[in-house]
């Protein structure tokens, strides 16, 4: 540990660090992927509810951000296996293969876990963005935006969801944690040999400088996510400057 | 039609579902502005004014709607009359901003803090105009120097943030000028500034008022301000017109107890030492009015025919209108 | 109490407020009458493995024949449980660590919140499986790990109030004329920390059922044969195509629990705080 290296398994006598970045390119893959699904369901829909608030699509999104934040992605996982596999004959093909050596076989294995880890934390997207959206279209100067001449689109897009923007990113920050954990279940399920597996793995053999050196770095990218989007911060937001 | 704007029976309404009738907000409103006329609205928080003029612009927030009958008729540039109240969101949005334009009360959130000066002044140039980025970029630090801001070229570059109340009310009302206006409102424009500074934010509305040949809607509670910048004044309580006339009768022979009551609560400087006039009681609750006066109960002079009957706007002497039965024509005092 | 009542009213009032009062009462009557509900018990193999859900067997039966009606019912007891003993946990620690963090401020409030911060910066899920890698597996220690993870939320809750609450006027006055913040705090400060305590407790309860499913489903938290939605789920993996109804029960009853835990914790955040609702 105090190397700085993770030391060795005690199993496997091999060190540490280089399995867990290797393992980490598969876990990283999913929640980056897992990310983007979510926030292309999430955040049109969740600026569509706040604009036209109490439609049809408002009251679709309350229900989808409920059953987002309700329903764990395990359950979800095994639900959408059975259904595919039951109604279209679709089986999520096993056996991983790297980004770089086949990209479609890749995505194909992919698209399913990162779908279910991106549908799960979609929810709570769009809760966050419908109400910083809804904040933002209350104050004062989209109504000058709009006194401008403006059209909706504009006052919308441009104004209110860049300013709207701010508190979601924090919320995308915190997500990274959901995003981290939710990976451990959905690489169980789809035997993805990412991080959440070794840590599994480490957890039953009672490999304990497994287990450590996967939660330490677990932590460590927490962190560092939740570091960048401080700076991203700066860059949306002109009053904050780290000078 | 002679005048700029006319508005006839304006109502604006805040729907309590469907079960209930909606509270009138506003009601019974009738103005007329007149090319390049500096009208003044006053009236304490809460009674109208405001909203009033949002419906001018079409931007009443949500959920407020404007009332069965309501009319707003607006002479354009080109001569033609509108209908503002009917007219679709493309057209609405080539007068905002173009012929009418807006200021507001609080200029540190009435600029989108995450963008720059220029890029908002520009911005109202880009929605009207088909100049060129260059032409835009000339065309604000043009507008930037007629509003007085120092080092204009700087400030162009800043954020919001950056700037004090007074200079963002500056680049506000360069905003709202910089298409030429035919009117310009003005929602409480001082009443979030330093004492110092509110002097000079009249001036520089005054001085450019002559130059752009805008008329302007003043609104403010503060009857200093109507003094110092209108010429015609309407006072608003609980959402109606109580009092009507030109700034030298409103100040000179007033005649509604609430604008004598609002102009005896004035601070005054130098004058011997006094207690400070107060209206006694609270505007009544909107949807709570009784039948009779909406004022009676804060009324000095209140009868009991005051408390059966609200009184009509009517006029007392030439373009002075009063809504009070003590300046009630007598043939109907005796019905 | 009056206020309670009253709350209970309004809750009652709401639709939603009301479906979410009637559906956790279903789930803690099935729990609490398990034995009367059941005809097998959870663990006796009755049937022949993997029928489909039939008259006898209303869910159908698992792989070793055992009933999956009685399966989850006896399941519900363990959610419940899991839920209500690790929220007290969670609710109970949070709380003492807030008022002391609160009250006292200065290093001792930078110490704990600290560590309220760490413990707070893991996922929940792989918190409470290091945890449990610690103290072991099954009820006991499931149930203590999830309230460890619990702690910080409340904490938090009750850090924010009790700050806010110091410096409210009253506070400040009773203050200024030399009555002492302790008396203070207990008198003025509980009150204000109930509403968003109550809130905070339903949401955290619906989010340690999830996260006890969620351990179980991955063999950490609840071992077999006990009954638990989540492993349930996690055997019915292998039987995926002959017998879908494995996964199905399990799967629709953790989510109609916590879907209706949430829903109440979304309902009594608008009955308690009418300002949050948009």
């Amino acid at each position: 540990m105090l190397r700085g290296d993770f030391g060795e398994s005690i199993r496997t006598s091999a060190p540490i660090l280089p399995e867990i970045l290797s393992r980490f390119k598969v876990t990283a893959e999913l929640t980056i992927l897992a990310a983007i699904i979510s926030w292309i369901i999430a955040i049109p829909l969740g600026v569509l509810a706040a604009v036209k608030r109490n439609s049809w699509v408002d009251r679709f999104v309350r229900v989808f951000a409920l059953l987002g934040v309700s329903v764990p992605g395990f359950a979800l996982s095994i639900l959408l296996i059975l259904v595919l596999s039951l109604c279209f004959h679709y089986f999520s093909p096993l056996g991983y293969v790297g980004f770089f050596e086949d990209p479609i076989r890749n995505l194909e294995i992919m698209i399913l876990p990162a779908f279910i880890l991106g549908i799960s934390i979609s929810g709570s997207v769009m809760r966050m963005t419908r109400s910083s959206v809804l904040e933002v279209l209350r104050q004062d100067f989209i109504k000058t935006v709009r006194a401008k001449g403006a059209s909706e689109r504009v006052a919308i897009f441009k104004h209110a969801l860049r300013n709207a923007l701010i508190p979601i990113i924090t919320l995308i920050g915190m997500q990274i944690g959901s995003l981290l954990g939710g990976a451990v279940i959905v690489e169980q399920i789809f035997s993805l040999p990412g991080l959440g597996q070794m840590t599994l793995t480490g957890i039953n053999q009672r490999d304990y400088p497994v287990v450590q050196g996967c939660v330490l770095f677990i932590a460590f990218i927490y962190v560092l996510v939740n570091l960048l989007t401080d700076l991203l911060y700066a860059y949306i937001d002109p009053r904050i400057s780290y000078d | 039609m002679e005048h700029l704007l006319e508005i006839r029976n304006l109502s604006i309404e805040l729907p309590q579902g469907k079960r209930q009738p909606p509270v009138k907000l506003v009601e019974g409103v009738d103005l007329d502005i007149d090319k390049k006329q500096n009208f003044g609205i006053v009236g304490e928080s809460g009674c109208g004014k405001s909203i009033t003029c949002s419906s001018i612009m079409g931007l009443l927030s949500y959920p407020l709607t404007l009332g069965k009958g309501s009319s707003i008729r607006f002479q354009q540039e080109n001569g033609n009359e509108v209908e503002i109240t009917s007219l679709p969101s493309s057209e609405l949005r080539k007068i905002r901003g173009k012929e009418i334009s807006m200021i507001f009360q609080e200029p540190m959130t009435a600029l989108d803090p995450t963008s720059t000066i220029v890029a908002q002044i520009e911005e109202t140039l880009r929605f009207h105009t088909s100049l060129t980025k260059a032409e835009m970029h000339d065309a604000a630090l043009a507008m930037l120097k007629k509003v007085n801001i120092p080092r204009p070229d700087q400030i162009l570059l800043d954020y919001p943030h950056h700037l004090s109340g007074g200079m963002l009310q500056r680049v506000m009302i360069a905003i709202a000028l910089i298409n030429n206006p035919r009117l310009l409102i003005a929602d409480e424009p001082t009443t979030a500034l330093d004492v110092t500074i509110q002097a000079q934010i009249l001036d520089l509305m005054n001085e450019l008022r002559e130059s752009f040949d805008t008329s302007v809607i003043m609104i403010t509670h503060d009857l200093g301000v109507i003094a110092e910048t209108c010429e015609k004044v309407a006072v608003f309580y609980a959402g109606q017109v109580v009092e009507q006339a030109s700034v030298e009768e409103i100040f000179h022979a007033t005649a509604h107890p609430y604008t004598a009551g609002l102009l005896k609560s004035v601070t005054s400087l130098g004058g011997a030492e006094k207690k400070l006039y107060t209206i006694q009681g609270t505007v009544p609750t909107a949807g709570h009015f009784g039948s009779g006066c909406r004022f009676a109960d804060r009324c000095d002079h209140c009868t009991s025919r005051c408390r059966e009957a609200a009184p009509a706007l009517t006029e007392i002497a030439p373009g002075h209108l009063c809504r009070c039965w003590l300046h009630a024509p007598e043939k109907e005092a005796a019905q | 109490m009056r206020k309670l009542l009253q709350t209970l009213r309004e809750l009652w009032r709401d639709p939603m407020g009301k479906i979410s009062i009637i559906g956790i009462l279903l789930i803690i009557l099935m729990a609490i009458f398990a034995p009367q509900l059941s005809h097998y018990g959870p663990e006796k193999m009755v049937g022949i493995p993997k029928s489909a859900p039939n008259a006898q067997f209303w869910f159908g039966t698992d792989n070793y024949g055992r009933d999956i009606f009685s399966r989850i019912i006896y399941g519900a007891r363990v959610s419940l449980q899991v839920g209500i003993i690790a929220v007290g946990i969670g609710a109970t620690a949070g709380y003492i660590l807030g008022l002391i963090a609160g009250y006292f401020e200065g290093w001792v409030d930078r110490v704990i919140m600290c560590i309220m911060d760490i413990l707070f910066a893991f996922p929940s899920i792989l918190l409470a499986i290091l945890i449990s890698t610690v103290l072991g597996r099954g009820l006991v220690p499931t149930m203590v790990a999830i309230g460890i993870v619990n702690i910080p939320v409340f904490a938090r809750t009750v850090r924010a109030s009790v700050i806010s609450a110091k410096s409210l006027e009253y506070v400040e006055n009773a203050r200024s004329v030399g009555v002492k913040t302790w008396p203070i705090l207990i008198r003025h400060i509980s009150p204000n920390v109930v509403a968003p305590f109550t809130v905070q407790a339903t949401l955290a309860l619906s989010s340690a059922i999830l996260t006890e499913a969620s351990m179980s489903f991955l063999g950490l938290g609840i071992q077999p044969p006990d009954p638990s939605w989540g492993s349930m789920l996690s055997e019915s993996r292998a039987f995926m195509e002959q017998a879908p109804w494995m996964a199905i029960f399990p799967a629709l009853f953790i989510i109609v629990t916590i879907l209706l835990f949430n829903i109440l914790g979304d309902s009594l955040r608008d009955v308690l705080d009418p300002k949050l609702k948009l």
